[in-house]
């Protein structure tokens, strides 16, 4: 099948029935083999201890933040220049499944620092980042949630979506500087550079179980919004029909 | 240069005049800076030590809650269709609404900040700095809060989400302008450094604001 | 199997794993139902005899 065929969203949907239990299968074994390289095979950190294993779904989820970010800044482009409704529903599904990760790297994160620095919140230039990038999931979600039309409602979103995505290197650059002006100098330093091959190897994995993890729900998630729209679609319809037709069998309903 | 000169002396003029709000801005961040004295308590050193940041932030909220009628009142009164069947590119009329906006109410803002500086304890080079990154970095708010007006421009009650939309986008400009501020008074950390950064940040701002909320008027347009 | 020891800080690392589940989970939940009660809704329609023009046509195109 040509990928061109998969732009039609009827076509997309046959798509997407075949390719969910797939995708569902290899997260599902990506996560064990991930889960097991890290828990059972890959050492404890000889500073952190057992807490390094927080670390296999803490930075997944840290990728996911901004992988997901990236896929809406791509369907922005497919909105703003091809004008593709496929485009509008990916950005829609994909913004509140961003957040959640989002969320979920802010909370491990936080696990995480709870032991090793004694605080369950540290204003540290990564911590920042990701909560600035938070509230711009939220805002975005939040922009969506208030235009009813959804055609308008794709075009405002994508627009502040590629804006967010142009200011996000600046806001992480500006957080770096402003954390290292203000941050004592004993800064404890998540990962490191050197990380040895029997904890890389089971990060990666996890890392890649999280990405399949992404696509599924994703596939799933447009899957609803098309339905949503053809459901709006059908309202809109039915709407602006004559009574003659709603008379018969709408009766018992009205009651 | 002279359509453009037109516009920016009536919005000037429309937002001067009795009912365009300009002053309000000003009173705002009176106000906010003079409550948060009596949450954090009267301690003037502590004070001075935060008080930058906290005319930052004021001047921050001001310029961003002052912005929801930017756009609105025209669409209202069909002035933007004209604006955007105009020759003049729309990038350049919101480049100018932008600064005529910022005439009327940022610039308010920069002048209240030296008297409201005297309440926080700031020493005259603190006045001084807080004062010049004020005025250089205010208009980067400006362009920025245009896109969140631009945005929800078609919506009723804009003026809270496009605040939302918005202030994650000006912590660069937020913590190089107190950065700024804060050097000037520390003495081994440069001054000019954050000034130049903050001063990039305007330019950039300049740009893709202005651009942002063109195509985000003209989608909202059709 | 046995679960390797976890050391003093198990509850905080169970607690994160926790967290992930519950997410997870929680969004697989909600897209399913979400999905379902669609599904119903659109069935619905579609017996009242309410049909887009030209049923396999672009479904997003409005009018």
């Amino acid at each position: 099948m040509p990928l061109i065929d998969l732009a039609n969203p009827t076509r997309f949907l046959g798509f997407v029935g075949r390719l969910v239990p797939w995708l569902t299968a290899v997260t599902i074994v990506l996560f064990a083999v991930g889960l097991y390289g890290a828990f059972f095979l890959a050492p404890d950190d000889y500073q952190q201890g057992a807490t390094v294993k927080i670390m296999f779904i803490h930075v997944p989820c840290a990728w996911l933040s901004m992988f997901v970010y990236a896929t809406m800044a791509a369907s922005s482009l497919g909105t703003l220049v091809w004008r593709h409704p496929l485009a509008d529903v990916s950005m829609k599904a994909a913004a509140p499944i961003g957040a959640v990760f989002t969320f979920v790297c802010l909370a491990t994160g936080s696990l995480w620092g709870k032991p090793m620095w004694g605080t369950w919140w540290v204003w540290d230039a990564r911590l920042t980042s990701v909560l600035v990038l938070f509230i711009m999931y939220l805002g975005l979600i939040a922009l969506w949630q208030t235009i009813e039309d959804p055609i308008r409602g794709a075009k405002a979103v994508a627009v502040l979506t590629l804006v967010g995505a142009i200011n996000l290197p600046i806001i992480k650059f500006s957080v770096d500087w402003w954390n290292t002006l203000h941050q004592p100098a004993a800064v404890f330093r998540l990962g490191g550079p050197t990380i040895d091959i029997s904890m890389l190897w089971p990060l990666l994995v996890t890392a890649l179980a999280a990405t399949c993890l992404f696509v599924t729900l994703q596939l799933l998630a447009m899957k609803n919004e098309i339905k949503r729209r053809r459901l709006r679609t059908l309202r809109l319809i039915e709407a602006s029909r004559p009574h003659a037709v709603a008379g018969t069998p709408v009766v018992g309903a009205a009651s | 240069m002279k359509p453009l000169a037109a516009l920016f002396l009536r919005e000037w003029r429309l937002s001067t005049r009795v009912g365009g709000g300009a002053l309000m801005g000003a009173l705002f961040f009176l106000i906010v800076v003079t409550v948060i004295p009596f949450g954090v308590g009267p301690d003037l050193k502590l004070l001075a030590r935060i008080g930058p940041a906290i005319l930052w932030i004021g001047a921050l909220l001001a310029t961003l809650l002052s912005l929801d009628r930017l756009f609105q009142a025209d669409r209202d009164d069909g002035a933007l269709d004209l604006l955007m069947m105009g020759e003049t590119p729309l990038e350049l009329v919101v480049v100018v609404k932008c600064l005529a906006h910022w005439a009327a109410t940022g610039l308010p803002l920069v002048i209240a900040a030296p008297f409201l500086a005297v309440f926080m304890n700031l020493d005259p080079p603190a006045i001084g700095a807080t004062v010049a990154t004020l005025l250089v970095g205010t208009p980067a708010l400006t362009f920025l809060g245009a896109i969140g007006a631009a945005l929800t421009v078609s919506l009723r009650r804009g003026g809270l989400l496009s605040a939302i939309l918005i202030l994650p986008l000006t912590t660069p400009v937020l913590i190089f302008g107190v950065s700024a501020t804060t050097a000037a008074v520390t003495e081994p950390t440069p001054f000019l450094a954050p000034f130049l950064i903050l001063v990039a940040l305007v330019l950039f701002s300049l740009v893709v604001g202005a651009i942002a909320a063109a195509q985000a008027l003209r989608l909202s347009a059709n | 199997m046995m679960l390797p020891s976890l050391g003093p800080h198990a509850g905080f690392i169970l607690a994160a794993y926790a967290v992930f589940l519950v997410a997870v989970i929680g969004v697989v939940v909600w897209i399913v139902l979400d999905g379902r009660q669609l599904s119903r809704q659109l069935a619905e329609l579609e017996a009242r005899g309410i049909r887009r023009r030209g049923s396999d046509k672009k479904p997003d195109a409005v009018p």
